[in-house]
């Protein structure tokens, strides 16, 4: 199991809802799992109903049996005065740095540099070992930028390592690199049973290939249960409208002839049907889709009370039971 | 460069910059007290110039560009779309494989008007600039140059500062009645309205300018300070980048030197442009929490920018045609029809009078009444229709029983001397597959009016924080678009200002 897991997908697949669900599900039985936010979005707050996260790690969340979950969310300015202190004892030339813009240059504008200083801090943190020798955290989850952006931001290291041509970015560039693309990290996509992000997901996943980034699995998330089956989707086109009407009747709803109110539902009801006869097909195409990536792929169900902090730990246990964690 | 949006025209829209429309035939119809957007005016209006579709990620906001961009083209205007990344299929749909970084026209059109629709790409856009701002020999050094080639492929903001960059160069062109453009799926609401500025105050910046004129600097009195600085940081720089990238670095920015001036006052101008009448913007969302948490906030940015806001679009929006129907009631009857499928199966002979005894337990006599009507009513239709038809299309009930799965034994005697005696009680009978597919069509139904109340909560909350904001529901499509006819039907569906039902 990758100690490094990155969770990516198109923006509205609810991938940070994932990346924690998945943070929660890595921490049960006593492990201790560091959430990281990269995009300053302040989701996982949200999601755990905390207040705003400082650039500092904390716990959020106790996992069932005894596990931790910590979160940060990296702040791409505070982590190069960090690193600039950490290697070069910069105090107070950080702030006159800072007076200058050069620390705007650097993490606005410089190519890639903000992006270095993202998956090194997250790298940094996967390294990280106590006295004892051990790791601190058992893994690191990652709410990364979506599907669109997920090679480059990865791969950025490589870009920057090929700029800076020696130097310690140079260094460090290489170094996350090395962990990038190590058996230590596994991206994951998150993805919906939907035309447009599943064709997202498939060319994300042929660049991550091309980048020689290890892909993990694909996560279809907000799946809607299947409440009508295909007998019962050929049967709703040839039903007769009054037998459904007679059949409403029957369980108390009123009148079955045609201004009755039972008869009043029946169209609407078997429009909605044909709706759903639709989007069941579509699905069923996504799915052959997807099932031709050839990757662990996992399904998560639409939450029908909306998401919130009881959901995500149903998501948590959905994808321990799934074998995610 | 960027010429002034018309000031002829501005008396009218500077009274009413809020929507230009009056949000009067639908108010009262809705639940909230949010005004209804009515897009066509806006469209139709010749001083709208701009429309801007902005909001989070995934929420359809290229696609509203484009059903927009197509709707105001058929009611006559010279449209031209900017896209920033689309779906493939979404610039299929505009029947253009790939759209590059120049206008095409969109065949298919009706109408006296015209579509055109271009895809950014942001280094060719940068590219441009450079080109048109240097001569010929300083614009290829600059082009060859590493920093630069990394800087236009994609650092954070050279997105968002392209398509504005974009869109100030059609804007001065002059040649489209209407420009729609779709806004790059930023990181944050921020970065679309920030970015320009702050790589044109980078790239004019004080900093820029130590990097590349240390000497001149240093000579003067009084800036010693600055000069200390600077050594220090060009070293601190020189450490962390390797000396090599600094050097690249400086190259660049010497070479850039004359365009400078010209990047701030781009940005200055585009930003002006955007607050200008003439300007509209759009914010796109869907009813989740966090796609409307974000369009919230795009609301108050856009307010604090002083950015013609003209309302929000809310795609994806659920309807029922049978909303009198609650979800708690539909799940109680289909629980009830299972039960008594339970029943029919425990006490098969007794399926008809099981039935009678359910509709009379919910309802009065007179339901009862309807049922043996309706029985009836089944019986023609079940005879009017050839049980082979059926029987082909349904492989697994026997073909009369599917013929007339509303036929309750005692009430068929037209088919009943080809039927088995037994067919009622045998596990593919009718009553029961009608029942169970009703009991499905409750909970499916059940489903929706949950999906719908969620989305009314989050709706309504957005609205209690924005009344003011105008707001247009569009339906939600079960599947995705993939020609202008799917446009245009999105384009129906903006206009007609609330969801069609279901």
């Amino acid at each position: 199991m990758s100690r490094l897991q990155v969770v990516s997908g198109k923006g509205g697949t609810g991938k940070t809802t994932v990346a924690a669900a998945l943070a929660l599900a890595l921490a049960t039985e006593g492990k201790r799992t560091l959430l990281v936010e990269v995009e300053g979005r302040q989701g996982i707050a949200q999601l755990f109903e905390t207040e705003a996260l400082p650039y500092e790690e904390r716990k959020i969340a106790v996992a069932p049996g005894g596990g931790e979950v910590h979160a940060l969310a990296i702040d791409p300015e505070l982590a190069l005065l960090d690193y600039l202190q950490m290697f070069y004892k910069l105090g107070g030339a950080g702030r006159a740095l800072k007076k200058l813009g050069a620390i705007d240059f650097a993490t606005t504008v410089a190519p890639g540099l903000r992006d270095v200083l993202l998956t090194g801090k997250a790298c940094e943190a996967v390294r990280r070992k106590d006295r004892a020798g051990r790791f601190i955290y058992d893994y690191v989850v990652m709410d990364a930028p979506p599907t669109g952006r997920i090679t480059r931001f990865l791969n950025v290291n490589d870009e920057v390592a090929g700029l800076a041509k020696i130097g310690p970015i140079h260094n460090q560039a290489q170094a996350v690199m090395r962990v990038l693309k190590s058996k230590e990290t596994a991206v994951h996509l998150v993805t919906l049973l939907e035309e447009m992000p599943v064709q997202e997901t498939a060319d994300g996943i042929a660049e991550l290939r091309a980048a020689r980034l290890p892909v993990g699995r694909v996560i279809v998330n907000m799946v809607r249960p299947e409440v009508l089956d295909a007998a019962d989707l050929e049967l709703v086109r040839t039903v007769p409208r009054t037998a459904v009407a007679q059949a409403l009747s029957g369980a108390g709803l009123g009148g079955a002839r045609r201004g009755g109110k039972a008869g009043q539902l029946v169209d609407p009801l078997l429009a909605q049907a044909a709706e759903y006869a639709e989007r069941y097909a579509l699905e069923h195409e996504q799915r052959a889709v997807l099932a031709e990536l050839d990757l662990p792929r996992h399904e998560l169900p639409l939450l029908a009370e909306g998401m919130d902090l009881a959901g995500l730990y149903e998501l948590a246990t959905e994808l321990r039971e799934q074998g995610m964690s | 460069m960027t010429p002034d949006p018309d000031p002829a025209q501005d008396p009218t829209r500077d009274t009413a910059q809020e929507p230009a429309q009056e949000p009067v035939q639908d108010g009262a119809r809705r639940l909230a007290h949010a005004p209804v957007l009515d897009v066509d005016p806006l469209l139709d209006d010749p001083t709208t110039r701009i429309v801007v579709c902005c909001g989070s990620g995934g929420v359809g906001k290229t696609t509203t560009a484009a059903a927009l961009g197509l709707r105001a083209a058929e009611r006559g205007r010279k449209v031209v779309v900017l896209t920033i990344d689309p779906a493939k299929r979404l610039a299929q749909s505009m029947g253009i494989d790939s759209l590059d970084n120049v206008p095409r026209r969109v065949k298919g059109t009706d109408g006296d008007g015209e579509l055109h629709a271009m895809m950014l790409d942001m280094k060719r856009t940068f590219d441009e600039v450079v080109e048109a701002h240097a001569d010929a020999e300083r614009a290829a050094a600059i082009l060859a140059n590493p920093f630069y080639q990394s800087l236009s492929a994609g650092f954070a903001g050279t997105q968002e500062y392209m398509a504005m960059e974009k869109l100030g160069q059609l804007r001065a062109r002059d040649e489209w009645d209407l420009i729609v453009v779709d806004t790059p799926p930023s990181r944050s609401a921020l970065d679309f309205l920030d970015a320009p500025k702050r790589l044109g105050s980078f790239l004019d910046g004080k900093l820029i300018r130590l990097l590349t004129a240390p000497a001149k600097l240093g000579g003067r009195a009084g800036m010693a300070f600055l000069n200390v600085g600077m050594s220090m940081m060009t070293g601190t720089l020189g450490k962390l980048l390797g000396g090599q990238l600094l050097k690249d670095v400086q190259t660049f920015v010497a070479a850039m030197d004359t365009t400078f001036g010209g990047f701030r006052t781009r940005a200055d101008a585009t930003y002006k442009l955007l607050q200008a009448p003439g300007t509209a913007f759009l914010v796109v969302a869907a009813p989740e929490r966090d796609a409307l948490r974000e369009a919230a906030y795009f609301v108050e940015r856009l307010a604090a920018e002083d950015m013609p806001l003209v309302g929000l679009v809310l795609n994806r929006v659920h309807g029922s045609g049978a909303d009198r129907l609650s979800a708690e009631r539909a799940i109680a009857a289909a629980e009830n029809l299972e039960a008594a499928d339970l029943e029919a199966a425990d006490h098969q002979p007794a399926d008809h009078e099981a039935g009678e005894n359910e509709a009379g337990e919910n309802e009065a006599g007179e339901n009862l009444e309807e049922s043996r009507i309706v029985d009836q009513g089944g019986g023609k239709a079940g005879l009017r229709n050839s049980p082979d038809t059926y029987g082909s299309s349904e492989p697994p009930a026997p073909a009369p029983s599917g013929s007339r799965p509303d036929e309750s034994p005692s009430s068929g005697p037209a088919d009943m001397t080809d039927e088995s005696p037994s067919s009622s009680s045998s596990p593919e009978n009718p009553d029961r597959t009608v029942d169970q597919l009703t009991a499905g069509l409750l909970r499916l139904h059940a489903e929706r009016m949950q999906l719908l109340s969620r989305e009314q909560r989050t709706r309504d909350r957005f609205t209690a924080r924005h009344p003011e904001v105008a707001m247009v529901e569009v339906a939600a499509l079960p599947g995705d678009v993939h020609d202008l006819a799917g446009l245009r039907d999105i384009g129906d569906r903006l206009a007609a200002g609330r969801p069609e039902l279901p």
